[in-house]
């Protein structure tokens, strides 16, 4: 099916206008904006990755900041052992730290899905507020674990030194690392959109609406779900990567619940089982967080209605204004 | 004569006190319309999910073609060609009456860790679900969302998506639960036609006599999660125990 033209229009528009944001803003003489659309994108990134489990799969994850910030420990922790020297592990074998982009984020990947894997096995045998507060269980493990961890700065955190290398582009440039996130997150949205309307997204979608069902029609449906879990940790994993070179800095408060709250409201907000959904809630969340921040402290007085009145009147969130019906072709 | 395709054997379940399937001995012969009679309570839908797997048995077996697949979880079954429909309608609401079939397709079609090419677009998948929906006459209606169409077409799309996975075993729980006349006359001829293909056995859980009666080659009465009789249409209509227990009931009436 042809999309609308309106969606179309909307896509190839906030396409451009991605693309021009950098020499746009710096002509207007606010570069600052450069790294608020970088925070923008990121967080549009761990949405889209928690989209797939929560808008495809009907998983309600109150937990998706472990993955979050597992993947921020990580490329942290290896750039700490990389400046002090230290090797992260002496036995079996030496692992030193590194500052590269090339080891390091896909650690934070395969680190941030190995954590889904052994959550997963867990929470996907409860279903509905047993999974919401088993999910939430282990992220605020996960929390206390760091606050405890003397030697990775506890409760206050821990700096990074340096963004990562990466090879040609020069990431301490706000410029260069803005495009780099801007090709994660249009490959992510690619990705998803094969996905979701493969043999893959279609058991997930079924899931979703009947898991009865499909195990009556024979569908082995937790080995489906716990893959689709592992790949939004994964997503999560490389987001928490890049939110850590953002802020140069990590700590805690990446895995409590109120940041796994954000990445949901991001994703209610925009559109649940919308591929372009939790890019528009991003944008949204974020920006009004911006403005309203500068004007009150008391910010989420103005946020919480404005949810209030998506959910009542939006169902979909933003995204069922452009676009009706969830995005289910390839 | 050939080994029965489905052989139940002493299959037992308990509720807590109440007992709804009592050593619930059967035997399928293959290619046979099997209707499964009995009133309210009797244990029929009790019986159907353990055969499933849906449902745990307390003890027995349960033989299918030749295998013993007491202990199998509910997916292998199905891939082992025993499908079912629900007697309340549970279909994929925000599926297409086509997507809704293709996804039964798809059940049996191998494993769904496939990641990049669009289902939609998978001859393998689409024409036999496009053939399923002929077979039960709703090919015109392929491209509505299951939540749009009738109550009779859901049936028949119930109907077509166990069919679609190419069972040796159909089971149907009332497929003509909550019709009117017109649509259970329509539901009846359809399963009339699937019969006469002769490459299916079914299990048919009943209310309606009618549907019974015009359909089943053997019938067996369940009262109370016991098994009172079995035999042909003639046989149950002429057994005093069943008249008592259950048709009674209609005779009166």
């Amino acid at each position: 099916m042809a999309r609308p033209v309106v969606t179309r229009l909307v896509l190839w528009g906030a396409l451009v206008l991605l693309l021009a944001l950098p020499p746009l803003v710096q002509g207007l003489g606010a570069d600052f904006a450069v790294g608020v659309a970088t925070r923008v994108l990121i967080f549009a990134l761990v949405g889209v990755s928690l989209n797939l489990i929560l808008g495809y799969g009907g998983m309600v994850s109150f937990g998706h900041a472990a993955f979050f910030g597992a993947g921020a420990y990580v490329v942290a922790i290896l750039a700490q052992h990389d400046t002090q020297g230290e090797p992260l592990v002496t036995w079996p074998i030496v692992i030193d730290g590194t500052q590269s982009a090339l080891i390091a984020w896909p650690a934070a990947m395969v680190v941030s899905a190995l954590l889904a894997l052994v959550i997963g096995l867990i929470a996907l045998r409860t279903s509905g507020l047993y999974f919401i507060m088993i999910t939430l269980a282990f992220a605020q493990m996960l929390y206390f674990l760091f606050i405890s961890l003397r030697a990775y700065g506890g409760e206050d955190g821990l700096s990074l030194f340096a963004r990562s290398a990466a090879g040609p582009l020069d990431l301490a440039d706000d410029v260069h690392f803005y495009y780099l996130v801007l090709g994660f997150v249009l490959l992510a949205l690619w990705i998803k959109r094969r996905l979701v309307a493969s043999r893959f997204g279609r058991a997930l979608r079924g899931i979703r609406d009947n898991e009865r069902r499909m195990q009556a029609l024979g569908f082995p449906t937790f080995r489906y779900k716990l893959a689709a879990f592992v790949m939004a940790g994964a997503v999560a994993g490389l987001s928490g990567a890049l939110i850590a070179n953002q802020t140069e800095f990590v700590s805690p408060s990446f895995l409590d619940w109120q940041r796994s709250g954000e990445i949901l409201v991001i994703v209610i907000l925009g559109g649940m089982g919308r591929v372009y959904g939790p890019v528009a809630g991003a944008v949204a969340f974020l920006l009004l967080e911006e403005v309203l921040s500068a004007w009150t402290d008391h910010w989420m007085l103005v946020l919480g209605p404005i949810l209030v009145l998506v959910v009542l009147f939006a169902k979909g969130g933003i995204w069922s204004l452009i676009e009706r019906g969830e995005t289910t072709d390839g | 004569m050939a080994d029965p395709l489905l052989e139940i054997e002493g299959l037992s379940k308990a509720f807590g006190a109440v007992v709804a399937c009592d050593a619930v001995t059967l035997s399928l012969r293959e290619g046979e319309v099997h209707a499964m009679i009995g009133p309210n309570g009797a244990g029929k839908t009790t019986l159907l999910g353990q055969l499933t797997g849906e449902i745990r048995p307390d003890a027995g077996r349960i033989r299918f073609a030749g295998e013993d697949v007491t202990g199998l979880p509910e997916h292998a079954r199905a891939g082992r060609g025993l499908a079912r429909s629900f007697q309340v309608t549970s279909l994929f609401s925000r599926f297409t009456a086509l997507d809704n079939v293709a996804l039964a397709v798809q059940a049996q079609a191998g494993h769904s860790f496939r990641f990049w090419r669009p289902a939609a677009r998978e001859t393998a998948l689409v024409a036999p679900a496009r053939a399923a929906l002929a077979r039960v006459g709703l090919a015109e209606r392929a491209d509505v969302p299951a939540a749009a169409l009738a109550h009779g077409e859901q049936r028949q799309l119930e109907i077509a998506m166990a069919l679609a996975s190419g069972p040796r075993l159909l089971l149907l729980d009332e497929p003509t639960a909550g019709m009117g006349h017109e649509d259970s006359g329509r539901m009846i001829a359809l399963l009339s036609a699937l019969k006469a293909e002769g490459r299916m056995t079914i299990l048919l859980i009943e209310h309606d006599m009618d549907v019974v009666f015009a359909l089943a080659d053997r019938i067996t009465v369940l009262v109370y999660g016991q098994t009172i009789a079995t035999g042909v249409p003639e046989e149950i209509r002429a057994n005093s125990e069943v008249r008592r227990a259950y048709l009674g009931e209609e005779a009166a009436a």
